[in-house]
């Protein structure tokens, strides 16, 4: 069925909507990746048949979504209209909590959120303090509807924003609300998306006027996964962005490049254009406006330096994805030397929200130069792991204990890493600093993409600077000298010190080398990679010291630095530690206190980690 | 899979022939025989009419690509940070140490293709291991040989 026209658009909605009843009892199952992970579509198998068989099926529907956000916690079931919240469900749960929620109506206790074992339930789930504190704009979708009907989108007021875009607002008016919504891109830079556009609509397209806009969903951050469930759980804020993009830029051929590793957000993203399609919100004559635009999906072929953009576009035109250097900007010559805009997802999924709501109601919410929400995937070393959207300006503070629930397991907290490996750690003096793009830098480090990585008394810092120095050697492409050479010999200078072999000097040595990078470097991967590294030292320079001063690990993890033994008085005598140690380095008796052969250990830390009771010691 | 000349003509012309999408090609190619053999980059230089040397360095440059053959089962264990924080680097070495072969080498017996990665994009879920299309979350060194089991028949 084609739209031919705005108001028919409208149309399709009411009759949508009419057809659908708010009080309806519906089962929401998480279909998202990580609740995938753990077995969520079984258990949504289940409530149908265990529906069927309770003859309930007439009654009550059951609908997959895509990520609630709160993945750790998964398979999470949500129960509408009462919005109950259950997490971990599953197969042997589903006939009670069907009984209790739907014939007794009190929700089933076993399943109901407790922040740790020991806290109290809390049954619905807008009352969770993981939900309660964010704000849902660009995740407002995700985890309510259904990713594969676009239906559900356009009940929700989707594709309203395009339409009023052709409706009545000329390229430049939209153009100029993004301007005074002050949009920044979420892909890293922070750039003025406005600004970007504009430049790109008053470039030169060439005998044919082509321009082309892309979406960058390659997410290349580790630890970092907001692109990915925005693309698969809310498929179509994503497209209407970058039609409205489009049509505001002049451009009638758009790409969204995603990685390889994200096989479901190519599905639904494929299906969600196939659909948009059909309603002729795609393709030839959008609406009946006279304007026509269509999108290609790129899968990636997994490899970080491909989300810088240059790179990227290469890998668009069939090319090993090599940055070039920017004496011209993609801005003028991009994909096929033609005037390319290239946004982040989540910039793109900003976009209909700004043309519905207006400039002034986005710029309402953020600091000064920061407007509107960012999403953060909040991982590591925190009570309530998984996705969330802020607005701008909230505190690390907020964040981490606010919503993330502080620090498992009474340990302290460390440090909190942002940006990817473009980014630094921020030390616990900083915790209340506001969170914006230039707060952030200004702290040495960087919004990125939204990363956030917490990390406990037990994170070594120079493990994490070589860590993330380690990725880039893998990940450059090695075009460039300062570059390719430049993580190499960081690489050896930090590995030296978590050896324990460490100079005098050497922190200074890491400083220079870093330096030239910034300096000499062709692209921002080579250009930024010392951050971890100049950020941990400027922060945890006494950790840097102690290895190479004392030859000591602070935090016990360096392999080099560190011994194992049992301490005789809590060890319980289980065997579980004599079973995994791969070196056949402990002995003891069942009941009995077992001891570590400090010859024969390899320090691969498995006794550590399985001892129920805490026994094995690290020093 | 066997190489086949048919399958590459099939995956050429899926794409229209087009040079500009010859890493899409290469991603068909490797789905469809679990590495790039070295006749279907011969025929897609010829083909497409693109240099060898050049898909050469497309296939070196993309994780996504093997030049030699990978085992029945791929495991992916996950280096990112999220995972490195929880132990991702102790779950690999327990895989290593497990299959007897190195990161990015496949076991004698063409079982297991041993990898790290990074970042699979369900750190929620650290430290996660991917077997083949399927994600065992917050990964112990006690349950690799569980996780071994399941794909060993
Ligand atoms: C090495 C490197 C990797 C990058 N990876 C990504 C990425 O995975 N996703 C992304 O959106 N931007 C990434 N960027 C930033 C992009 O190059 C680009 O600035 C961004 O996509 C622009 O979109 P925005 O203006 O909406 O932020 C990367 C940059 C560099 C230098
Ligand atoms: S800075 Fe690094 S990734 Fe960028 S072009 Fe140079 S070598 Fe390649
Ligand atoms: S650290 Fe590893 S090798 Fe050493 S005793 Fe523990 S399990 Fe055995
Ligand atoms: S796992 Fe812990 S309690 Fe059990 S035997 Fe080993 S040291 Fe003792
Ligand atoms: S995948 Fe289910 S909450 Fe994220
Ligand atoms: S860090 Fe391992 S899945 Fe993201």
């Amino acid at each position: 069925m084609r739209l031919e026209t705005p108001n028919k658009l409208e149309e399709l909605r009411k009759s949508i909507l009419e057809k659908q009843d708010p009080n309806k009892q519906k089962i929401l199952v998480c279909g998202g990746t990580g609740c995938i992970s753990n077995g969520s579509l079984e258990v949504a198998k289940a409530f149908e048949a265990e529906l069927k068989s309770q003859k309930l099926k007439a009654e009550v529907e059951v609908k997959i979504t895509g990520c609630h956000g709160f993945c750790e916690r998964g398979p999470l079931v949500v129960f509408l209209p009462q919005s109950i919240f259950y997490e971990r469900v599953d197969l042997k749960g589903v006939p009670d909590i069907l009984k209790e929620t739907l014939i007794s109506g009190v929700p089933h206790d076993k399943y109901l959120y407790r922040m740790t074992k020991k806290d109290d339930p809390i049954t619905k789930e807008e009352d969770i303090p993981f939900y309660k504190n964010q704000l849902r704009w660009v995740l407002r979708h995700n985890g309510k509807i259904d990713p594969t009907s676009i239906d559900e989108y356009i009940a929700q007021g989707g594709y309203s924003a395009l339409a009023k875009a052709l409706n009545g607002l000329s390229p430049e008016r939209i153009v100029d609300e993004i301007d005074k919504a002050g949009l920044r891109g979420r892909g890293g830079g922070g750039f003025s998306t406005a600004r970007k556009w504009r430049s790109v609509k008053d470039a030169d397209g060439g005998p044919d006027n082509i321009r082309y806009v892309i979406c960058n969903g390659d997410e290349g951050d580790p630890g970092a996964f907001m692109d990915r469930s925005l693309m698969e759980g809310d498929p179509h804020s994503v497209i209407e962005g970058m039609i409205i993009g489009a049509y505001a830029i002049g451009s009638n051929k758009g790409y969204i490049y995603v990685r390889m590793e994200y096989p479901l957000a190519v599905k639904h993203l494929d299906l969600a254009i196939k659909s948009a399609r059909d309603y002729g919100l795609l393709g030839e004559n959008i609406l009946g406006s006279g304007f026509s635009f269509d999108i290609e999906i790129n899968r990636g072929g997994g490899a970080f330096v491909c989300g810088e953009s240059s790179a990227l576009m290469a890998s668009i035109m069939g090319r090993a994805g090599e940055p070039r250097a920017k004496y011209v900007h993609s801005s003028e010559k991009g994909l096929n030397d033609l005037p390319t805009n290239l946004n982040n997802v989540e910039t793109w999924a900003n976009v209909p929200l700004i043309i519905n709501r207006g400039a002034d109601w986005f710029a309402a919410v953020g600091t000064e130069k920061s407007k509107g929400t960012k999403v953060f995937s909040l991982v590591g070393s925190v009570n309530n792991v998984g996705l969330v959207e802020v607005p701008m300006g909230l505190s690390l503070r907020e964040i981490i204990y606010g919503i993330g629930g502080g620090i498992p397991g009474g340990k302290k907290f460390k440090a909190v890493q942002t940006g990817g490996p473009s980014g630094g750690c921020i030390p616990e003096a900083h915790l209340d600093a506001p969170v914006d793009f230039d707060e952030l830098t200004k702290l040495g480090s960087m919004m990125g993409s939204g990363g956030m990585i917490v990390m406990d008394e037990k994170t070594c810092m120079v493990d994490v600077a070589k860590y993330f120095i380690n990725f880039l050697v893998d990940e450059s492409c090695g075009k460039c000298t300062p570059c390719r050479e430049g993580l190499r010999q960081l690489l050896i200078v930090l590995t030296r010190i978590t050896e324990g072999k460490g100079k005098e000097g050497d922190i200074e040595l890491l400083k220079d080398i870093g330096d030239c990078m910034t300096w000499g470097s062709l692209c921002a991967l080579g250009g930024s990679a010392s951050n971890p590294v100049i950020s941990t030292i400027k922060y945890f320079r006494d950790e840097y010291e102690a290895h190479i001063k004392e030859k000591r690990c602070p935090a016990g993890v360096c392999q080099d630095l560190i011994t194992f033994s049992i301490i005789e008085g809590d060890c319980i005598g289980c065997g579980r530690c004599l079973k995994v140690c791969p070196s056949s380095a402990i002995t003891g008796e069942n009941k009995k206190p077992h001891v570590i052969d400090e010859k024969l250990c390899i320090r691969c830390r498995a006794c550590y980690e399985v001892c129920p009771v805490d026994a094995v010691m690290i020093e | 899979m066997n190489y086949s000349e048919k399958s590459v003509d099939k995956i050429v012309k899926d794409h229209n022939g087009d040079a500009s999408k010859v890493i899409l090609m290469l991603q068909d190619v490797q789905s469809e025989f679990r590495y790039i053999p070295r006749e279907a980059v011969k025929k897609l230089s010829d083909d497409l009419d693109i240099p060898e040397a050049r898909i050469y360095h497309i296939a070196t440059f993309y994780k996504a690509f093997s030049l030699v053959p990978r085992g029945e089962h791929e495991i992916r264990v996950c280096l990112g940070t999220a995972c490195h924080i929880k132990g991702g680097k102790r779950i690999a070495e327990g895989f290593e140490r497990a299959l007897k072969v190195k990161a990015g080498e496949t076991t004698k017996d063409k079982k297991f293709t041993l990898e790290t990665v990074n970042c699979l994009g369900a750190c929620a879920l650290a430290p996660l291991v991917q077997v083949d299309e399927e994600n065992h979350s917050k990964m112990t060194i006690e349950k690799i040989d569980k996780v071994l089991k399941q794909y060993k028949k």
